[in-house]
């Protein structure tokens, strides 16, 4: 997938946009510059459909096996969905971060967090930076 | 503390142009893994990794009544060491707690001369070091060789087969706890075969100078066999499912021998600083060290509690997935009666309870 429409957290998650029936739902992820920091995957623990997040807050967790790490909402709303295949494939999120390798889907209730999320050449910027 | 603060190996510039990734550990800049830690943990059990251990303080006794003073320092017995063995033993204070683990070595020269050495832990070093001073008696001769030389640990089936073509003289005949001056590369150094993988393997200690020359040969060497260089990530997988204590962790000041499972490196037939406090407590009364599987896949890590109903009794001094066993482990300390293999406890990961048993150390064996 191209990254050209995706925006980004500076916690390292990974956001598309999409319309559908009037409602904006956001597709989330964590980059592959995550991923590769994390490196050897283990655990993966997906957000309850049904439940209501709070951008900003954590509502999953992914272990590697030095250490465990939050997945921070980056929208807030309703999940839709949880990607179920993912936490048995961990090792495929090297190849696919931003594909297979999505997380949930959030209908959002409030875009304003949308306005924090940084394109992908200011998150690469960013990832330069902190080294 | 900054990186311009931090001590750096001889092999700094080897790690930081081969990928490892440098991080601060006890003031030093070690790699913690090169690839990725689960390669590098499974090439150590397969094949063979390098580890540079030079981090690690070197101390060498010189005088008559060297190894006397260090028997009166550990837990074990060494003054009746004989030369070319190695001593694994414990520190303590005077009230018991453990100041570090340590191994010590009686050696020889090429003039047939016995002297002592010591190796003990990074983080240790200056707390040993002033502990040592403030009791070295005259006749004694106390230097930290240390930044003078490099420790290279070779460890995994590969081990040996890689190390003898660099050292003079058949290594196959040291015995485990053995060590001995020798010539690697056509410089003097040491050789000894302690370990903290839970592999066969050997330690190279040579003059720093001939650390990049001695780390290559075994890279290439290793190399050629499925080998790998390792960093601290992996080291610590590989020690955790030896079940060898890490001091920090398993072992501290509060901590005392008696509940680390450690009853094989005390010697109670000699007189050692502790000794009185430790034979005054009631063993029953503490806390004791064992392993832990986890029945779901959530890794339990250092300082999670331990709990059974709504009771903790205890808490994690380290855990991860173990790349052997696919699946995620664990020591911790818990309280006498939960700690019979095969009783059911739970593990607080981050607010959620789950499930562990209690299951024998070690969590791996070679065969």
């Amino acid at each position: 997938m191209s990254t050209d429409n995706l925006l980004f957290a500076k916690t390292h998650e990974w956001v598309k946009v999409e319309e559908s029936d009037g409602a904006k739902i956001a597709t989330v992820g964590i980059s592959s510059h995550a991923i590769e920091a994390l490196n050897d995957l283990v655990y993966l623990e997906l957000p309850e459909v049904g439940k209501e997040v709070t951008a900003g807050e954590s509502f999953g967790e992914i272990e590697s096996v030095k250490a465990v790490s939050d997945i921070y909402a980056p929208v807030t709303g309703e999940v839709l969905e949880a990607n179920t295949a993912l936490p048995d494939n961990l090792d495929s999120l090297h190849e696919d971060a931003y594909d297979n390798g999505w997380i949930a889907k959030i209908k959002i209730s409030d875009d304003s967090a949308l306005s924090d999320l940084m394109d992908k050449a200011a998150y690469d910027k960013m990832c330069e930076e902190e080294g | 503390m900054t990186t311009e603060t931090l001590k750096k190996t001889p092999l700094y510039n080897w790690h930081a142009a081969n990928g490892g990734r440098m991080v601060d550990f006890t003031g030093w800049s070690m790699p913690v893994q090169y690839t990725s830690i689960i390669d590098e943990h499974n090439a150590t059990r397969n094949a063979v990794g390098l580890f540079d251990v030079s981090h690690m303080a070197r101390f060498r006794f010189d005088g008559a009544n060297a190894l006397e003073f260090i028997d009166g320092l550990v837990t074990r017995k060494v003054a009746d060491l004989k030369p070319g063995r190695i001593r694994y033993g414990l520190v303590c204070k005077e009230d018991g707690g453990i100041l570090d683990d340590i191994l010590t070595y009686h050696l020889q020269d090429g003039d047939g001369k016995s002297y002592t050495w010591m190796v003990v832990n990074a983080g240790n070093r200056e707390k040993i070091a002033a502990w040592i001073n403030a009791r070295l008696p005259d006749d004694v001769k106390f230097t930290d060789c240390t930044e003078q030389t490099a420790m290279i640990a070779v460890q995994g089936p590969r081990a040996m087969a890689i190390s003898q073509n660099l050292v003079e003289g058949d290594i196959a005949e040291l015995k485990y706890y053995q060590g001995r001056e020798a010539t690697i590369l056509s410089h003097p150094g040491l050789v000894s075969r302690t370990g903290y993988t839970g592999e066969d393997g050997v330690e190279l200690t040579v003059p720093a100078e001939n650390a990049i020359a001695v780390w290559e040969a075994l890279h290439v060497a290793a190399a050629e066999v499925g080998g790998h260089a390792v960093g601290l990530g992996a080291r610590d997988t590989l020690r955790l499912e030896a079940a060898m204590p890490l001091y920090g962790h398993e072992l501290s000041e509060e901590i005392t021998p008696l509940q680390a499972g450690l009853g094989f490196a005390m010697s109670w037939d000699h007189e050692f600083i502790g000794k009185a406090a430790l034979e005054a407590i009631d063993k029953d009364s503490l806390p004791v060290r064992v392993g832990l599987a986890m029945q779901d896949r959530r890794v339990p890590r250092e300082h999670y509690p331990l709990y059974s109903g709504d009771e903790q009794i205890g808490e994690v001094t380290s855990g991860s997935q173990s790349p052997t066993l696919a699946a995620p482990i664990a020591i911790g300390y818990v309280s006498r009666q939960y700690a019979a293999e095969g009783t059911m406890i739970d593990v607080d990961v981050r607010g959620k309870r789950h499930a562990a048993k209690v299951v024998p150390l070690p969590f791996y064996k070679r065969k």
